[in-house]
């Protein structure tokens, strides 16, 4: 078995693709349709996008919980094997925060068992009771002893999210995967709980995915955003940058609607789009506002938003867009592929 | 007039039906939960006024209230009237008139509650079908598919179950439903909860234009003040049943004086704005239960900045005059004094004259 090699993003996606048998036997949904991402120690990533465009079944992929069809996940640098020994040995370094508290604690086990749950699984049982009044108060629920024997009815909305972080963190992991983890949660107690992100990143060095389709969340908390629409992540880079300069027309788009959002609203009409049926050329072409308004004709490039596809943005941590206008637009000296050049088509 | 005048509304919960006999009622028992504890507003025709609080607060409690649709162990008290008329002493038969024609609610949580079995259009149909014994079925579709289009669905979408649709259009099929019968008012619960941001903002472009269009008022709830403030006139906010703050909502959510109201306006991020980036003050502790609420004002275990009577007096609404609640000078900054009469008004001890230490004077005499 190799080696952890230094340095090493903590976990990565390489070109991973996710294809599920479509429902209706409409042909495959091609759910993530080639993505490159990667997660340096103690780095916070949102990846954002509207409803169905992927983000959770990527996270899944992360995390060993779904095998990608094509392409392979990384954990410090080396490829995870599906084994169940080696999956137990991942789950220690990355854990998994779902989104809606109420669905994922068991009305039935107290906090504690709740929180213990996951030592037991990997058989520590020694120092047990520390561990779990260490997670717990970690999570910000203190003092611990206090909450050991409520039940989570017997629990406010922040409190029992918090107790799923709490078990999330008895393992003492590096990563953590977090689906929509405020998304069911009061504006009030939301800010309290990406607080605790925060805080668990500056003094444990934790990293964490976070998966939302809320982009005031990455502008909250995170380092860096990944933008995904339809399998792909479509532009890539800082916070600073993607969320008040972005160039992707989708990435616009997206935050355009937001209620404090100066300028005009551009809403993009119809529903989410459908993994069944992937428009080719550039995947956003059909709902594209920078294409319907003649802006990509007018800059030379509406051929190929129709005809070739932009590619997929390759890992790392620079400032990528997977349009051609973009690329036009943006680089001095005409049309390039700018920074993903290296990226496949 | 006011086409819709809200007078210290009181809804209380009773532990068990049999509690909400005739000869139990004003006397509050164990286990009872005040929901709703002493609400007036007014809303004139047109004007859309925003909700929001957080969850346990009572807005649902009140939206139902309005259209006296809460169940039987509900007891209400106050005053609800409905262009002129008395919505609690109504009867049933005029009750039934106004549902719908006169106000319609869109609920929480609506989409989930379609009926599986029956085509949408058949649903939509339904109110007019009450509501007009006399129209014809063929007159019937004709509305529904009208009114179909109307939300941005497609008129042969009449025929489809409610599994056949996303979220977004299960929405807009309970907007359509809601504005079936011409209504004056119309009850928005959480319209856009759980739909993401780009379904959300077809929705509220949607409700933004159906309002202006036809001149209907609009009472809209949510937890999210960002899209009430981007949405609403003016924005009232509840907490533990009362309204603490409630103003044009601009103000409401730019400069907000109720400590509570400062607290849930910077609950949401500015994207943009240094000051949202990774700097986050949650707002510490739980809502109160309404059944055991504490004693004076009843935000002041959660305060950040309570003075030391406010567990002694309980401010109700006072327009606020030109001082600042003092804050971390982060989150609301730059807007200044504003001057009194600007139509703002807050429950806190700190718009009162002289801090409302008269209050507790009368209180303990
Ligand atoms: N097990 C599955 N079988 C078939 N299709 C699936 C399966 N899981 C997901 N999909 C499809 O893959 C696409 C992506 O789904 P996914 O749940 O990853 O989206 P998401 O971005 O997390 O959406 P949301 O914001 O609504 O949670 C959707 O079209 C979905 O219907
Ligand atoms: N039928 C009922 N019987 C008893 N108590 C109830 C009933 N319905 C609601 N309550 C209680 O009344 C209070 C107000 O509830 P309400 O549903 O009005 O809140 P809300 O502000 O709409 O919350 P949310 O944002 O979660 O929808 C809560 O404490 C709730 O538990
Ligand atoms: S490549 Fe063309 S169609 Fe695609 S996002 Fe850019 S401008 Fe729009
Ligand atoms: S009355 Fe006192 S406790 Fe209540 S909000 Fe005002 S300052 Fe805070
Ligand atoms: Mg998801
Ligand atoms: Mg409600």
């Amino acid at each position: 078995m190799s080696e952890p090699i230094p340095n090493a993003p903590i976990l990565s996606a390489e070109d991973v693709h996710v294809e599920f048998e479509a429902r209706r036997g409409d042909g495959r949904a091609r759910a993530v349709d080639g993505v490159n991402l990667d997660i340096a120690p103690g780095e916070i990533v949102a990846l954002v996008g509207e409803s169905g465009c992927g983000k959770t079944t990527l996270a899944r992929t992360l995390l060993g919980l779904e095998k990608p069809t094509s392409g392979r996940v990384l954990h410090r640098g080396i490829p995870l094997a599906y084994t169940s020994k080696a999956l137990k040995r991942f789950r220690r370094d990355v854990q998994l925060v779902l989104q809606d508290p109420s669905g994922s604690l068991n009305p039935r086990h107290t906090v504690y068992d709740a929180v213990a749950e996951g030592l037991r699984i990997h058989g520590d049982v020694p120092d047990e009771r520390e561990r779990v009044a260490d997670a717990l108060s970690r999570a910000g629920l203190r003092p611990p002893e206090r909450f050991f024997l409520r039940f989570p009815h017997e629990l406010s909305g922040g409190q029992r999210q918090r107790v799923v972080i709490a078990g999330a963190l008895v393992l003492e992991p590096n990563v953590i995967v977090a689906d929509e983890p405020v998304a069911s949660l009061d504006a009030s107690v939301r800010g309290e709980i990406l607080a605790l992100l925060l805080r668990l990143r500056d003094e444990l060095g934790l990293a964490a995915l976070v998966v939302t389709h809320d982009l005031g969340l990455a502008w909250n908390i995170a380092d860096r955003v990944a933008v995904m629409y339809l399998g792909r992540i479509v532009e890539t880079g800082p916070v600073e940058k993607i969320l008040t300069a972005p160039e992707h027309p989708y990435t616009q788009a997206l935050l355009s609607v937001l209620p404090e959002a100066p300028g005009a609203p551009v809403v993009l009409q119809g529903e989410p789009p459908d993994p069944t049926r992937i428009p080719a050329g550039c995947r956003f072409h059909v709902r594209c506002p920078v294409l319907a308004s003649g802006a990509a004709a007018a800059a030379g490039v509406d051929g190929r938003c129709r005809g070739d596809d932009p590619g997929v943005l390759a890992g790392g941590t620079a400032i990528q867009v997977a349009c051609h206008y973009a690329r036009t637009v943006s680089s001095p000296d005409g049309p390039s592929d700018g920074p993903a050049a290296a990226a496949r088509p | 007039m006011s086409l819709l005048e809200v007078k210290d509304l009181t809804v209380t919960y009773r532990a068990s039906t049999s509690a909400a006999s005739p000869e139990k009622r004003g006397s509050a028992g164990a286990g009872d939960v005040p929901a709703v504890r002493g609400v007036s507003f007014t809303l004139d025709a047109g004007q859309k006024l925003g909700l929001a609080g957080e969850s346990g607060c009572g807005k649902s409690t009140m939206a139902l209230a309005l259209l006296r649709l809460l169940p039987k162990t509900a007891h209400l008290t106050g005053e609800i009237r409905f262009d002129g008329e008395d919505l609690l002493t109504m009867s049933w038969g005029r009750l039934r008139a106004v549902r719908w024609a006169g106000a319609s609610i869109v609920f929480q949580g609506a989409m989930h509650s379609l009926n599986a079995v029956q085509r949408i259009g058949a649903q939509i149909g339904e109110p007019i079908r009450l509501h007009s014994p006399k129209v014809g079925d063929a007159e019937i579709r004709r509305r529904v598919g009208e009114l179909l289009e109307h939300v941005g669905l497609p008129a042969r979408r009449a025929d489809a179950y409610p599994h056949e649709l996303s979220g977004g259009q299960r929405q807009r099929v309970m907007i359509a439903m809601a504005l079936a019968c011409d209504p004056q008012l119309i009850v928005a619960d959480e319209p856009t909860t759980a739909l993401d941001v780009m379904i959300q903002a077809q929705i509220l472009t949607l409700i933004e234009s159906l309002v202006a269009e036809q001149g209907i008022s609009l009472l809209m709830i949510s937890h999210d003040l960002s899209v009430l403030a981007d949405t609403c006139d003016r924005l009232a906010i509840m907490y533990a049943g009362r309204i603490v703050e409630e103003g044009p909502a601009a103000t409401v959510f730019g400069a907000a004086r109720h400590p509570y109201g400062q607290a849930l306006a910077a609950a949401f991020p500015r994207i943009g704005d240094p000051a949202s980036r990774r700097r986050l003050q949650g707002l510490a502790g739980d809502p109160p239960d309404p059944a055991d609420l504490p004693a004076g004002c009843s935000f002041h275990p959660r305060c950040a900045v309570r003075l030391g009577h406010c567990d002694l007096v309980d401010p109700s609404l006072w327009p606020t005059a030109g001082r600042e609640v003092p804050d971390d000078g982060e989150s609301h900054k730059g807007k200044g004094n504003r001057p009194a009469g600007d139509g703002t008004r807050a429950a806190c001890v700190r718009v009162l004259p002289d801090d409302g230490l008269s209050l507790v004077e009368k209180e303990s005499a």
